[in-house]
Order: structure tokens, then sequence, then C-alpha cells
């Protein structure tokens, strides 16, 4: 049926910004009216540990039962990922601007369609020391970080930020110093190390 | 199950986080290198728009679906906030992204990102052990 794959073709489209921050916004209000939950995605990585660890570390030992809502979204999140970015994923690469793949190609890359750059998303990189560094000390600072800082984009950049509360706003002011000293100076050192 | 309506509200933000690209490594690296405004252009979007709605649910006096009041918690601010926060931004801008999107793109079928999410797991659980010995 043409009209169908007409349709699904619409569906796997991206959305422009403007239409996005809305409903990332909207995320807000839906939780609060859900239950009293305040939007943010962290939290339910210390409800893993403290579901999987157990250790006596004090900090998690808590009843992460009572928290289980977490866990429900970030779940969610995994198969929205499969809706949104696998079965509906968009055959259109992303539009970035040509500066950023220009930069990210003078340190080697090249630019692929698909959300994450070939080039280290794949098992061979991963044994390399960059890819090692990229990879897994780069998930373990998104770990370390957000707990050490009581959130993440969601739970200090949109919550946060949407309830005026001061402390978000110098909690993404960090995030932010981090990211373009990482974006900026790190990372393009650290894909030529072993060059 | 009460915790449907999470899941689905879950599922709905992993869906929407693919489709505005805020699960893309490419995306993030144009953001913190202040080349493109689309990430800029979510968040100048999303913040307004949240403020919006906790206004209008404060202004209305609007209850959760169960009819309790609505309570925002307020944050206290501890130096954690500066130093995690610094730790953090390195690791975004390294794997691209932050613990929603890694679990939408684990959805979307990038394998590795397992082994990012795993590593967070980690971080999480090294800060657990080390909290009482780290400043805050």
């Amino acid at each position: 049926m043409p009209q169908t794959n007409q349709m699904i073709e619409i569906l796997k489209q991206s959305w422009p910004w403007y239409v996005g921050g809305v409903l990332i916004g909207l995320m807000v209000p839906a939780l609060l009216i859900a239950g009293n939950k305040t939007f943010g995605v962290s939290a339910s990585l210390r409800d893993i540990c403290a579901a999987c660890i157990p250790a006596k570390i004090p900090f998690l030992d808590y009843d992460w039962k009572k928290e289980s809502w977490n866990l429900f979204f970030a779940f969610g999140i995994v198969i929205g990922g499969f809706i949104g970015g696998y079965l509906l994923g968009d055959p259109q690469p992303e539009k970035i601007s040509s500066a950023t793949i220009h930069a990210l190609e003078q340190n080697g890359m090249h630019f692929n369609k698909g959300f994450v750059p070939d080039d280290i998303f794949n098992w061979p990189y991963l044994a390399t020391l960059p890819g090692f560094i990229i990879i897994v000390i780069g998930g373990f600072l998104v770990g370390f970080g957000t707990r050490y800082a009581g959130g993440c984009t969601s739970g200090h950049g949109i919550m946060g930020l949407s309830t005026f509360q001061w402390p978000s706003l110098i909690a993404v002011a960090s995030f932010f110093i981090g990211g373009i000293i990482s974006a900026t100076w790190l990372l393009p050192f650290i894909l030529n190390l072993g060059k | 199950m009460r915790n449907v309506k999470y899941l689905l509200l879950g599922t709905l933000f992993g869906i929407i986080l693919c489709k505005v690209q805020a699960v893309s490594w490419w995306r993030m690296q144009e953001m913190f290198r202040f080349d493109g405004f689309y990430m800029y252009g979510l968040f100048v979007t999303a913040i307004p728009t949240g403020m919006l709605s906790v206004w209008l649910i404060k202004k209305f006096n609007i209850k959760t679906a169960d009819g309790e009041p609505i309570i925002i918690p307020k944050k206290k601010f501890n130096w954690g906030y500066v130093i995690g926060g610094f730790l953090f931004g390195i690791g975004w801008a390294f794997s691209g992204a932050c613990p929603g999107p890694l679990l939408a793109l684990i959805g979307a079928g990038k394998f590795v990102v397992v082994v990012v999410f795993i590593s967070a797991l980690l971080g999480t659980l090294v800060y657990s052990w080390l909290r009482p010995r780290l400043p805050h």
C-alpha cells in the first residue's frame, strides 16, 4: 500500500528542535502529574547499583524498590530508542555543521549517519588506548560525575532550571565547562594517541 | 501495575530523544564546539516549556493523577555540583551521551554503547563508595 509506505517515510523523519524542545519540556509536568516524580534519568543508575550490589555502602543502602519508577522509566527509554532510533530511524544523516565535521576529520575521523561514529563505537577500537579512554573512561565519568553532581542534563538542565533552582544552573555551567574543554582539547589529543 | 505509566513515559522520552537527535554523538561535538545552534535550540524551547508548565501547575493548583498536591523538592547547593558536574562534562563530550541518550542508543541497536553504560554504572558505584571521602 503506497499510503502506508508514505506514512512510514514521514514517521522516519527527524523533528525540528522547536518541536523536540517543547516535547522534552513537557516531560516535566507529565511526570509531576503522573505521580509527583521529578524528571531525571541518572538516579536510575544509582537504583541499579543499589539493587545489584549487596555490599554495605551507606549511599546505596536504601529501599530502591520505592524508587522503582525510575527503572521503569529507564527501561522505557530503551524501548523508545528501539522504536525511534531503529524501527523508525531516520535514513538521513544528521545535518551537522561542516566546521565540526572538518575539525573531526582533521583528527582522522569520518562522518557517518546513525548517531554515533563508526570509527569509535566498534569492538576492535575499544581495545585500543583512545577507544578505551573515550568509551570506558568516558562512561565512568558520566556515572561518577552525574551522581557526584546530583543529576544530569535532565535532572539539572531541564527539571532544575525549569523550577528556577540556582544550584542546577551552577551544575549545568560546570557540565558545559567540562564538555567544552573535553571536546575542544582532550578529545583531539586522545584521538591522536598512539599515532 | 502502577509503574506502567512510567514505562510509557520513558518510551515516549526515548522516541523523542532519537527523533530530535539528542542521542547523536555528532550533535554533542557541535554543541560543545559552538558550531551550531541545534542543541541550544532544544534547551531554549524545553526549559521555558517546563517553566510555563510548572507555573500553570502552581497557578491552578493542579494535583497529581491520584489527587495529591504536587511537590517540587528544593536542591541544596554543595561543591559536588561543581566538581562532579565538571567531571560529567568531560565524560559527556567523550561518549557523546548523558544517561538518557545512553539508554536510547542501546535500544537503537548501538551495542558498543552497552560498554559505556556498564562503565557509567561502575562510576556510580565508585562514587557511592568514595562519597564519605570526597569534598561536597
